[in-house]
C-alpha cells in the first residue's frame, strides 16, 4: 500500500511506524512447523460443549426465538462456541507465550537489534495470535458441518468475524500480558475467560438476562458471538456494525498499550 | 560513502532512574576505523553500545549514526549495523541454522540468499554438525560463536561487539580474529568493548578508556601506553600477604608503585636496574619479572583496578 493514500494517513501511528510484522509470523510459523500438536488441543473446549448440547440439552429445551426466528437450541448455541473458540486460540497465545518470550527468553531484544521495531513485534505476535483462533474456529467449523449444525451457507460470513474476535482478543492478551509480574498472573486469564465464555449471551439470548443485560453487553465476547451468530443466521442489522466497531476499538487500544510496554520494557 | 563519522556523539547522557550509567561523553568514529571500549566493570561501556545499536534512548546530548538521529531513524541504522550484545540472546525455539535464516529475514533478505549466508557462516564458526540441532544443547562457547554468526548476516557497514570473545576458546578467538581483520579490510567499521588486553592492542586502531561513565583516556594502543605507562615494568611476588609491608621499602624505586593484592609493580624505564636496585635494599622477592608495559598497565593507571578482580 502506497504510504500517502488517505487509508494510511489515518490509520493509527502504530501501523504507519510498522515496517515487516510479517516476519515475526514467519518466525512463529517456523517454531510451529515442528509441533503442530498446539492447534489441536485449544478447540475441544468448545467442541466437547457442542456435543452435549446436541446430545443432551437440545432435546429438553427445544427451540429458541431470535431475530423473530424460531432456531433449534444447538444451532443457536454453536455459533456462540464458535466465537468462543476464536478467542480461546487467540488468548491462549497471546497471553503464556508471549509471556515466555517477554520476561524468559529474550526472543524480542534479539528482534528489536535488527530493523524491526516494537510496532512490528506488537502487530506481528497479534496477527499470529489471531491466526490460530482462526484455526481453532476453522477446525471448530468443520466439526459443525459433520454433525449437520452448520445451517446455511452464511456460516461462512461468521470467518471474517472469526478473525475480528481474535484481532481483539489478541491484542487484548498481548497487552494485558506485558503488565503480568509471574506465571501465578495467569491465574486472572482463566478467572476472566470462564464467565466471559458464559455469560455472553452464549447459552442464551441476551433478553433471558432481564435488567441484567448491560453488564452482558460490556462482555467484548457477546459483541463477538452476536456478530457470529448473526452472521451464520443470515441476519444484518445495524446493531452488528455497533459489535464491530466494538472489536475493532478493543483490537487499536490492546495493540497500542502492547507496543508502548515493549518499547518501556525491553528499550531502556 | 563520504568520510563524514559513523558515530557522532556529543555530551552523550545515559540515564537509568536517577542513576547516570553514561556522564556525557563526546566520540568520533570514523568509517572503516576499528574502535574499542575499555573500562571496568559497570563503566558504562554496554550502556553506550546499546546506545548506538538504536535499542537503548538517548537521554541527553546527541548521537549521530551514519549521520542519522536514532530517534527517528531508528530502523534505517539498524538495517546496517551488525549487532553481538554481550549476552546471547538466541532464539531458543529454533535451530541455529533457522536462527540465522530468520535473522536475515527480519532484514529483508530473500530466504534463499539467508540460506546461503547461513551455511557460510556456520561453517565458519565451525557449528554446521550442530545446525540442526538445539540451542540449549550448545556450549556457552558455541552460543556466543552462533551470536558473531548472527550479527554478520546482514552483511553490516559497521559491527557493535560487545565482549565478543568472552567464553571462546583460544582457537576459536583468533579464527574470530581473523575474520575481523579481513572485514576491517573490507571497510566495515568495527566497534568493540574487551576485557581482554592482547584483543584491543590487535584489532583497535583507536581506544576509549571508560570509568564510571567518563571516557578517561582516548588514543592508539601505543599512544595510551606511551602517555600513561613507563617503558618497562618490574613484577615483583612476595610471600603471601607481605606485598603491602614492603611498599615502604620500595619508596622512590621506579617512577610508580602499584601495589596489587598478589604482586608489586614498579613502573620504570629499566626494569634490570630496578631490579638490582630491589636486592641492593635487602628484599627478596619470591619471584620477578621484567616485561614490557602493556595496555593492561595504562587500564591499571587510568582506573585504579586490576583486570584480575
Ligand atoms: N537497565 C538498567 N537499569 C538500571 N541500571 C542499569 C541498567 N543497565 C545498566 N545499568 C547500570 O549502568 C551502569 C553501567 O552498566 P554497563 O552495562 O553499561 O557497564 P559495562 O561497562 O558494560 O560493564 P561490564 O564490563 O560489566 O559489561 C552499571 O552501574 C549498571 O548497573
Ligand atoms: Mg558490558
Amino acid at each position: 500500500m502506497s504510504r500517502d493514500t488517505l487509508i494510511w494517513r489515518i490509520a493509527p501511528p502504530i501501523l504507519r511506524n510498522a515496517h515487516r510484522p510479517q516476519r515475526i509470523v514467519e518466525r512463529n510459523a517456523i517454531v510451529y512447523r515442528r509441533t503442530p500438536m498446539v492447534f489441536i488441543s485449544g478447540f475441544f473446549e468448545p467442541l466437547f460443549y457442542l456435543l452435549s448440547f446436541r446430545i443432551g440439552f437440545g432435546a429438553l429445551i427445544g427451540d429458541v426465538e431470535f431475530a423473530g426466528m424460531s432456531i433449534e437450541y444447538a444451532k443457536f448455541v454453536a455459533p456462540a462456541l464458535m466465537a468462543s473458540s476464536a478467542m480461546n486460540g487467540a488468548v491462549y497465545d497471546s497471553t503464556m507465550n508471549i509471556y515466555f518470550k517477554l520476561r524468559y527468553s529474550k526472543t524480542y531484544d534479539a528482534m528489536l537489534a535488527s530493523p524491526l521495531g516494537a510496532p512490528d513485534v506488537a502487530i506481528g505476535e497479534i496477527l499470529w495470535a489471531m491466526l490460530r483462533g482462526f484455526i481453532y474456529s476453522l477446525s471448530f467449523l468443520a466439526c459443525l458441518v459433520v454433525l449437520g449444525l452448520a445451517g446455511s451457507w452464511w456460516i461462512l460470513a461468521a470467518l471474517p468475524a472469526c478473525l475480528l474476535i481474535g484481532l481483539a482478543f489478541a491484542a487484548v492478551g498481548m497487552a494485558l500480558t506485558t503488565y503480568m509480574r509471574s506465571w501465578a498472573d495467569f491465574d486472572w486469564v482463566q478467572t476472566i475467560m470462564l464467565p466471559l465464555f458464559l455469560f455472553s449471551a452464549t447459552f442464551y439470548p441476551l433478553s433471558a438476562y432481564g435488567d441484567f443485560g448491560w453488564i452482558v453487553q460490556l462482555s467484548p465476547l457477546y459483541h463477538g458471538a452476536a456478530l457470529v451468530r448473526g452472521a451464520s443466521l443470515g441476519v444484518a442489522t445495524w446493531g452488528m456494525l455497533v459489535h464491530v466497531l466494538v472489536l475493532i476499538v478493543l483490537a487499536v487500544v490492546g495493540l497500542t498499550v502492547a507496543t508502548r510496554r515493549i518499547e518501556t520494557l525491553l528499550l531502556k | 560513502m563520504s568520510d563524514s563519522p559513523v558515530i557522532l556523539a556529543h555530551s552523550l547522557v545515559k540515564r537509568f532512574g536517577s542513576f547516570e550509567a553514561v556522564k556525557g561523553i563526546d566520540l568520533e568514529v570514523s568509517p572503516g576505523e576499528s574502535f574499542g571500549f575499555l573500562g571496568p566493570n559497570g563503566a558504562g561501556k554496554s550502556s553506550t553500545m546499546r546506545m548506538i545499536a538504536g535499542v537503548s534512548p538517548v537521554t541527553e546530548g546527541v548521537l549521530r549514526i551514519f549521520g542519522l538521529d536514532p530517534a527517528v531513524a531508528g530502523s534505517a541504522i539498524r538495517n546496517r549495523l551488525g549487532v553481538v550484545p554481550q549476552a546471547d540472546n538466541l532464539d531458543g525455539e529454533l535451530t541455529p541454522l533457522d536462527n540465522l535464516v530468520i535473522y536475515g529475514r527480519y532484514f529483508d533478505i530473500p530466504r534463499s540468499e539467508c540460506v546461503e549466508r547461513a551455511r557460510e557462516l556456520l561453517e565458519f564458526v565451525q557449528l554446521t554438525d550442530r545446525s540442526g540441532g538445539r540451542v540449549d544443547a550448545l556450549s556457552g562457547g558455541m552460543k556466543r560463536r552462533l551470536t558473531i554468526a548472527r550479527g554478520l548476516m546482514n552483511r553490516p557497514e559497521m559491527l557493535l561487539l560487545d565482549e565478543p570473545t568472552t567464553g571462546l576458546d583460544p582457537q576459536a578467538r583468533h579464527i574470530l580474529w581473523d575474520r575481523l581483520y579481513r572485514l576491517k579490510q573490507q571497510g566495515v567499521t568495527l566497534v568493540l568493548t574487551t576485557h581482554y588486553m592482547d584483543e584491543a592492542e590487535q584489532l583497535c586502531d583507536r581506544l576509549v578508556v571508560m570509568d564510571a561513565g567518563r571516557i578517561v583516556a582516548e588514543g592508539s594502543p601505543r599512544d595510551l601506553i606511551t602517555n600513561y605507562s613507563t617503558r618497562e615494568v618490574l613484577e615483583l611476588r612476595f610471600s603471601a600477604g607481605q606485598n603491602a609491608q614492603h611498599e615502604a621499602q620500595l619508596t622512590g624505586l621506579g617512577e610508580r608503585l602499584e601495589v596489587l593484592a598478589d604482586r608489586v609493580l614498579v613502573y620504570t624505564e629499566d626494569g634490570e636496574s630496578a631490579l638490582r636496585e630491589v636486592h641492593t635494599r635487602g628484599m627478596r622477592p619470591e619471584s620477578s619479572l621484567v616485561r614490557r608495559s602493556s595496555l593492561e598497565d595504562v587500564f591499571l593507571r587510568l582506573t585504579g583496578r586490576s583486570l584480575a578482580e
